[in-house]
């Protein structure tokens, strides 16, 4: 068996890249994409511990936050293209009208 | 039965008119104002003149008991009126010359601006020093205490735009703040050890209290701390220094606070003490002392002066110096014969040297005065009564008194001969400082340049209405007698500065005795006759006459020199004082003491309050703080700032680093 530990250093890493990627990239796609691999190395530590404990909740929480993130990716996509029709731009620091 | 005297009306009348002149006197016409200020004292004089003709029938002393004031535990002060002969003498000087004052005060600041700002002062004076005469404890003696040091500084500044005047009121003030000082702990002593501020409680207790010859104690503490107020009210040494400032006042005021009344303040209160000092012979002494110094040491400073009211001044300390040289010598009843014909002639004095000053145009320069008797004859001969009565000729009214004192200085148990010399040579002081006023202005050839119309004396502050006709022209152009208004009060004045010691001494003496020895019979006579032995004469008869006559021999000569000097020889003054050189130079600027109280305590406190307390303390502890705290603030927050850019990504890494540290945080608690 696979011990915990793996697991949790991969889901860190998933995270991680996803923190960077959310900071250092300008697209906003690119952005949308490093917030749903946050999540997902999130869910990959509840699913881990989920079977090392033998707890179903664990995995119960995973699905809770799939369905959020497919919810948030509708809504999210609809944003990103009505962006893009009115700025004709994904390029998320000139998208700047509400700063002073 | 007794008729009710309702005291407690007395002070409160002038109370009620300086209220309303004060509330209202800005609409009021001068007519007005002045009815009211006379209405009010007029009647507070009524009451103490009747009070005077039911005396007889009046059991005494009278307390009336008007209301509770402090009552904490044992201790207790009520709103209270006391009435003894004491009482009544000092009531019907202050209600009488204050009136007569009243009257002149109307002709004199006719045409001032600020005329019921005036009358409502001198009317608070009128409450406040009827307060001081007529209190039945020492606290509410106090209050009126207090209370004339006020109006004292209202009316010293009253042109207060000018600067001497306001500095004068302000040095007033403070000096006697430093006798209060020593007032109020001797208040603090009586209360600790006595549990009582009372007259009568406090007065029975002392009698029992055998006499503190041996050592000073508490009594000669109470005592001397109670002479440092006095000193403080009544210009003595070495807190006289107020008083010649305080002449920036309006002539009247001089008259009225700084000669007739509230500066004998501290004598009454000395005299009204006197069971206490009576036990403490120590500060008996100090009291004879100081009076004696002061006495000599005014008279000194006033034969170089040459402004009119500046010798009235010292004139002044040195006569309030006699006082306290008779209280000294436990001669009470003498000193309080020695106040009120004073509060006659010096009153008068200064009535009408303020009528010269009109009539010359505000000129207060004796040099510049002269030869005035022919343009104003009332003046002058209102004003030659007050003199012959100051200088001791008899049979004016300031002989009996001073020879009195000079006599029971001699004579007394306490006295010495070293009293009676220093005070005969003052009187001889005196005589040749007021003849050499008197000679200065009304003899000679006129030195000034009034002929020419000049009628604003120090009008500094032109009211609104200061253009509003005189109702009474007596045209200000050149030398001119001043209106009737004035001249009645000075001439009543006169004739009770003539008249006045008619009554005598010895009369007077039986008239107070019941309030000099009210604590000696009523309350323990075996410890007082130990405590006071009764006044043994040293020698009889002979002697008496004999010292008066060296004391009218002495104003005799003090006349004589004067004309020596001052008519016959006027260049020699000039000569003298050029002989005398330093010692010359050191009375005329009244040996420095100003300049050495500047240099010893002003200047000390001044330079310590700017760099100890306002550079030191103030600005580089509290505004530094204060200040270096709002700047930090200012400054963490500009650096603060900067984290706030608007930047979506830089907020996500703060995010992302505050999220590390707080994982970091747990992972090394877990570690631990």
């Amino acid at each position: 068996m696979v011990p915990l530990s793996y697991y949790l250093v991969l889901s860190g890493i998933l995270f991680a890249c996803g923190v960077t990627g959310f900071l250092i990239k300008r697209n906003i796609i690119t952005i949308f994409m490093s917030i749903e691999l946050m999540l997902n190395g999130v869910n990959l530590s509840f699913v881990a511990f989920a079977a090392q404990w033998h707890a179903l909740s664990g995995q119960v929480f995973v699905f809770f936050v799939m369905v959020v993130a497919a919810a948030e990716s509708a809504v999210g996509l609809a944003i990103i293209i009505a962006v893009y029709r009115t700025r004709e731009t994904l390029n998320v620091d000139r998208v700047n009208l509400l700063k002073l | 039965m007794t008729p009710n005297p309702y005291l407690w009306l007395i002070p409160v009348l002038p109370l009620v008119g300086a209220a309303i002149n004060g509330l209202f006197g800005k609409r009021f016409s001068r007519q007005t104002v002045s009815a009211i200020a006379l209405g009010f004292s007029g009647a507070a004089l009524v009451m103490a003149l009747w009070i005077a003709a039911h005396f007889s029938s009046l059991t005494l002393p009278l307390v009336e008991n008007l209301a509770p004031w402090i009552r904490a535990g044992d201790f207790q002060v009520d709103f209270a009126f006391y009435l003894d002969q004491l009482s009544l003498v000092m009531l019907l000087v202050v209600t009488g010359v204050g009136f007569l004052i009243h009257i002149y005060s109307v002709g004199y600041m006719w045409e001032e601006g600020g005329f019921y700002r005036f009358f409502s002062y001198l009317n608070l004076f009128m409450f406040f020093m009827l307060t001081l005469v007529l209190a039945s404890n020492y606290l509410l003696m106090f209050i009126g205490w207090e209370g004339v040091g006020l109006a004292s500084y209202l009316l010293i500044g009253f042109w207060f735009t000018k600067d001497s005047a306001a500095s004068a009121g302000k040095k007033a003030f403070i000096v006697n703040r430093i006798g209060d000082f020593g007032f109020l702990i001797a208040l603090f002593l009586m209360i600790k050890h006595f549990g009582s501020l009372n007259f009568e409680q406090m007065f029975r207790i002392v009698s029992g209290m055998p006499a503190e010859t041996a050592g000073a104690g508490l009594l000669t503490a109470i005592g001397l701390l109670l002479m440092v107020g006095a000193a403080g009210k009544s210009a003595q040494l070495p807190l006289y220094v107020w008083l010649p400032d305080a002449m920036e006042g309006p002539t009247p005021v001089s008259a009225l606070i700084h000669a007739a009344t509230m500066v004998t303040a501290g004598v009454y209160m000395v005299v009204r003490s006197h069971v206490i000092f009576d036990r403490a012979p120590q500060a008996l002494a100090v009291v004879a002392i100081v009076g004696t110094l002061t006495a000599l040491f005014a008279a000194t400073i006033g034969v170089c002066q040459t402004d009119i009211k500046k010798v009235l001044a010292y004139s002044t300390i040195s006569q309030l110096g006699y006082m306290f040289m008779a209280c000294g010598v436990a001669a009470y009843s003498a000193g309080i014969f020695h106040l009120m014909t004073h509060a006659f002639f010096k009153g008068l004095l200064f009535l009408a040297a303020g009528s010269v000053i009109h009539a010359v145009g505000g000129e207060q320069d004796m040099r510049r005065m002269g030869g005035l008797r022919h343009h104003i004859p009332w003046t002058f001969w209102t004003m030659t009564a007050a003199t012959f009565a100051i200088a001791g000729f008899p049979p004016f009214a300031g002989f009996f008194s001073k020879d009195e004192i000079l006599w029971r200085a001699y004579s007394s148990p306490y006295g010495s001969w070293v009293y009676w010399a220093i005070g005969v040579f003052t009187a001889f002081l005196t005589s040749f400082y007021m003849f050499r006023l008197w000679f200065l202005t009304f003899f000679g050839e006129y030195r000034g340049t009034a002929a020419a119309p000049g009628d604003d004396h120090m009008r500094v502050v032109s009211g609104s209405r200061a253009g509003a006709p005189a109702p009474h022209e007596h045209g200000h152009g050149g030398i001119h007698e001043s209106p009737k208004i004035m001249l009645i009060p000075l001439l009543i004045l006169a004739v009770l500065s003539i008249c006045g010691g008619w009554v005598g001494s010895g009369r007077f003496d039986k008239f107070l005795t019941p309030a000099l020895h009210a604590g000696v019979t009523a309350y323990s006579m075996e410890n007082v006759g130990a405590a006071t032995p009764a006044p043994e004469p040293k020698e009889q008869g002979g002697s008496e006459t004999f010292l008066t006559g060296i004391s009218v021999f002495a104003a005799v000569s003090g006349l004589f020199l004067a004309w020596l000097l001052y008519q016959r020889r006027p260049q020699l003054p000039q000569e003298i004082a050029h002989a005398l050189g330093g010692f010359y130079q050191a009375v005329l600027h009244k040996y420095y003491v100003d300049e050495l109280y500047a240099a010893v305590f002003v200047k000390p406190l001044i330079d310590g309050s700017t760099r100890i307390l306002w550079h030191g303390i103030d600005r580089d502890v509290i505004d530094a703080t204060l200040d270096n705290s709002a700047e930090g603030a200012r400054e963490v927050s500009d650096a603060m700032r900067h984290m706030q850019s608007g930047n979506l990504r830089s907020y996500a890494g703060w995010i992302a680093a505050g999220a590390a540290v707080v994982i970091a945080y747990m992972i090394w608690m877990g570690t631990q």
